[in-house]
């Protein structure tokens, strides 16, 4: 009996996701829960597990393909090949893993995957079009000799014909000589669906919120004191490290307790106000950024913070979070700093109206009282909503995070 | 003192009041001179718009004497040449205060008068109450335009031995008509007196009508005109007239020589072409040179060669076309204005306003042949398009020639209702320089006769849909 492999419900927000890798080839023999495809979403990778034991009898969705929720990616004949214990027998007859060519494909009742359009940014003649989607050249590389600079048919044959005529020919490269198509010299990748929800949520929260950022800097030597003076105890009794994100998030709750609008979103005509406090934690993982939410910041202790930090960091790079794990966040905090940056104006994390941007802490010269010392400074960037929030409320926060970070005992204190 | 102008365009048709509007538009002051009395020159006044207005209500009577009882609405139908001439009239007069008032509302100065050159700079103009007026020009413009060629030992009385300008007004129609020459004015105007009664007989010197037109577009329209009642007598040249009282002997004789022969007819019309019209303009005084064909010898940028002296439209090299004249005397303009004005040659449509209409736009299957351009064809015939069936006019086919390698279009050829519409596309195409897969992959409505040109675009590739 054969058994739909579909793409499982992967949280309320996501409706589509593009099959990454199979790990599994028509015929495989499968064992029930073992993982069969990884499936790529706006957020997350999620991979589908074997909904049963047998064979793989037929692969409906190809990588690369776009799928629905619940659309069929496949199919298991049930019970076939026995279980991997006797892959003696299947491997010595070969039939038992190959599914029967009379058995009907699910891949007919299958949803047909849509693939993505590629895109056509300016007008273009219609044959020039025919051709750059059939070959992938595209008519930006190649010189137009039509009226205004036009491409034209012949122009995208003739760039054609000189890259088929350049490939196969290295032993002699043709001396550049004036403009040339470089189409043969690109490389095309089609987007991972990480990167379009990046590249769109990036954009639609520059073309929603009035953002803009201000400045402040901290004297971190406090709280490198406090750190260097506790980390062995702290990490002794807790068994995570003492860093920074602790105090800043700490620093950043308390501040936004003060400034509620900081931690509020629009909605329409509507001012939502949260009272609670789940702060985004940027994280930059080899496919792009994700950030994670540590949720109600304000009742957990340092310690805890840091741990769930720590944890929400190593399975962000494993790619193992859980889309639960992406969602909400009321207020983000993105650490240029481990980068090397100095200063920078984040993007707002749509909805919410105020994102910190950390950097790298740097010793500088300060005037302390009449003296100059050398301290270690950090500059602090406030990106914020200014349709919610005010310059004042903007300045203020940025103050009373500094605040806190140069007098950490305020914390304690919460004033 | 004289009058001072930064441009004064001598000769108020499509080319001169179309520079004296561009003159205006952008900041130059000018002045335009015709010495006709009305503007508009031959193309409004006794070319391209009497005769449309012609054509078509002698295509309208035509229709309904004998066509319209073949689809069900039963006609009696009478002439009133008079009141069809009224009709004409009155288009012209309409059409010629219109480019009176876009002379005025451009602020170029209309002068009626004959303009001549008396020095570079300097513009004299001879007013109709016999004074003189001088005026002083930055730039002169010579757009004099074109007149009608003479057959020669033939004397045209525009009563019975007529050109194009008498053919427009005959007070009646003619028993027999004579047309010399089988150019696209001859045709026209055959076809208007054929259908309103006349028996219509042309001689061209030529072995084929339409030299002009592609090879296997004018074969086929010749038929069709044949088919219509046209006599055609080709390869033949008038060598006299004799006028008796009650017809014209019009003698004839082979192109090589020989074969005399005489035909009676009671009007000729000598159609056998334009020359450019300089006479008068003092051009040796001013030092501009003509061509052996007494064409104004002119640049690619309209520049006589005599500084401030420009020459555009009929009086200079190019084909005799108000469209094109139009786009000189815009393109001339601009280039004394200091901008990058310009003409595409190769994209200036044709046509012949017969019934089917012949039009073309780009280059014959014989001139790329010439050249040893390697070249497709598609071709779509009327018949197999759904919109000619219903208007039941399905004479005639489109034909796209397009560069073999590329399908860069190369020229477009319609015979067939409404053809000097469907090449529109078409002049786009080629401006652009679209190949035949563009016009296939553009839409085009249904039912229309623009799909015609869409099949046969699709058939450069083989794809025709339709047939």
């Amino acid at each position: 009996m054969s058994i739909q492999i579909k793409v499982p419900a992967m949280g309320e927000s996501v409706t589509e996701a593009t099959v990454a890798r199979w790990f599994k080839k028509e015929g495989d023999a499968v064992t029930r829960d073992e993982p069969l495809l990884e499936l790529e979403t706006d957020k997350v990778t999620v991979e589908v597990p074997a909904p049963a034991d047998g064979a793989i009898e037929s692969i409906a969705a190809k990588e690369g393909d776009t799928v629905n929720v619940g659309a069929i990616l496949g199919a298991i004949a049930e019970g076939k090949a026995g279980s991997p214990a006797v892959s003696g027998a299947a491997a010595s007859n070969p039939d038992a893993a190959t599914p029967k060519p009379a058995t009907p494909a699910p891949a007919a009742e299958a949803p047909k995957p849509v693939a993505a359009a590629p895109a056509t940014p300016q007008a273009v003649m219609p044959s020039v079009r025919r051709i750059s989607e059939e070959t992938g050249l595209s008519p930006a590389s190649v010189e137009g000799s039509g009226k205004d600079g036009r491409v034209t048919k012949g122009d995208m044959l003739a760039a054609l014909e000189a890259r088929t005529a350049s490939t196969p020919k290295p032993a002699t490269p043709a001396i550049p000589s004036g403009p040339r198509p470089n189409a043969a010299r690109e490389e095309r990748v089609t987007m991972s669906r990480l990167r379009r929800t990046i590249a769109l949520r990036l954009k639609e929260s520059q073309n929603t919120a009035a953002q803009l950022t201000t400045f402040n800097e901290v004297d971190m030597s406090h709280v490198m004191r406090l750190r260097s003076e506790y980390k062995d105890s702290f990490e002794k009794k807790h068994g995570v490290r003492l860093g920074f994100m602790g105090f800043f998030t700490k620093a950043c709750v308390a501040a936004l307790k003060e400034l509620p609008n900081v931690n509020a979103e629009i909605e329409g005509d509507d001012i939502i106000y949260k009272n609670y406090y789940d702060i985004g934690m940027a994280v930059s993982t080899e496919k792009g950024l994700v950030v994670p939410v540590v949720r109600d910041a304000d009742k957990l202790s340092l310690a805890q913070i840091e741990a769930a930090i720590s944890d929400l960091g190593v399975r962000a790079r494993d790619g193992k979070l859980r889309l639960d794990e992406l969602q909400g966040g009321t207020f983000s905090i993105t650490n240029g700093g481990v980068f090397g940056s100095l200063m920078s104006t984040p993007i707002l994390n749509s909805p919410q109206s105020g994102i910190l941007g950390m950097h790298k802490i740097q010793p500088r010269p300060v005037a302390i009282g009449d003296k100059i010392e050398i301290r270690p400074m950090m500059y602090l960037a406030l990106s914020y909503d200014h349709r919610l929030v005010d310059g004042r409320e903007a300045v203020t926060f940025l103050v009373r995070v500094k605040e806190n970070l140069e007098d950490p005992q305020r914390l304690l204190l919460d004033i | 003192m004289a009058d001072q102008f930064d441009v004064v365009v001598i000769g108020g048709g499509p080319g001169g009041y179309n520079a004296a509007i561009r003159a205006g538009q952008l900041g130059l002051t000018s002045a335009c001179i015709d010495k006709r009395g009305t503007f508009g020159g031959t193309c409004l006044n006794v070319g391209c718009i009497p005769s449309k207005a012609l054509l078509h209500t002698s295509h309208l009577f035509e229709e309904a004497k004998d066509h319209l009882p073949k689809l069900g609405v039963k006609t009696q139908v009478e002439l009133d040449l008079a009141t069809m001439m009224a009709h004409k009239t009155k288009v012209v007069g309409e059409l010629t205060k219109g480019v009176e008032f876009l002379l005025k509302k451009n602020k170029s100065e209309a002068i009626v008068g004959e303009g001549r050159i008396a020095a570079p700079g300097k513009v004299e103009v001879k007013l109709a109450d016999g004074s003189t007026r001088i005026l002083d020009a930055k730039n002169i413009v010579i757009a004099t335009g074109s007149d009608v060629m003479a057959v020669p030992g033939v004397t045209i009385d525009e009563e019975r031995i007529v050109s194009s300008t008498g053919a427009l007004s005959l007070k009646e129609v003619p028993k027999r008509l004579l047309v010399v020459g089988g150019g696209y004015i001859g045709l026209e105007l055959g076809s208007v007196w054929r259908r309103l009664g006349a028996e219509v007989t042309v001689v061209e010197f030529l072995d084929r009508i339409t030299p002009g037109l592609d090879g296997e577009v004018g074969k086929q329209f010749q038929r069709i005109l044949s088919r219509q009642g046209m006599k055609f007598q080709l390869s033949t040249k008038v060598v006299g007239v004799e006028k008796k009282d009650d017809a014209l002997a019009v003698h004839v004789e082979a192109a090589a020589g020989g074969n005399l022969q005489t035909i009676e007819t009671d009007v000729m019309l000598v159609s056998i072409g334009r020359k450019a019209f300089t006479g008068r303009l003092g051009l040796e005084n001013a030092g501009v040179k003509l061509d052996a064909r007494g064409r104004v010898v002119s640049d690619a940028h309209y520049k006589t060669g005599v500084p401030g002296i420009w020459a555009i439209g009929d009086v200079r090299e190019g084909p005799m076309l108000a469209h094109k004249a139009e786009d000189e005397g815009v393109a001339c303009i601009e280039l004394i204005a200091g901008k990058p004005g310009h003409v595409n040659y190769g994209a200036i449509p044709s046509v012949v306003y017969t019934a089917p209409e012949v039009a073309s736009v780009g280059k014959t299957e014989e001139e790329l042949k010439a050249e040893g351009v390697q070249y497709k064809i598609g071709k779509f015939p009327f018949t197999a398009n759904a919109r000619a069936k219903t208007i039941a006019a399905t004479e005639g086919f489109a034909k796209v020639i397009a560069d073999a390698k590329t399908d860069r279009v190369l020229g477009v050829h319609v015979l067939g209702a409404e053809a000097g519409n469907l090449v529109a596309e078409a002049a786009l195409a080629i401006e652009i320089g679209a190949a035949s897969e563009d016009i296939a992959r553009t839409c085009h409505s249904h039912p229309t006769l623009t799909e015609a040109v869409r099949q046969a675009a699709m058939g450069v590739e083989g794809w025709t849909m339709q047939m």
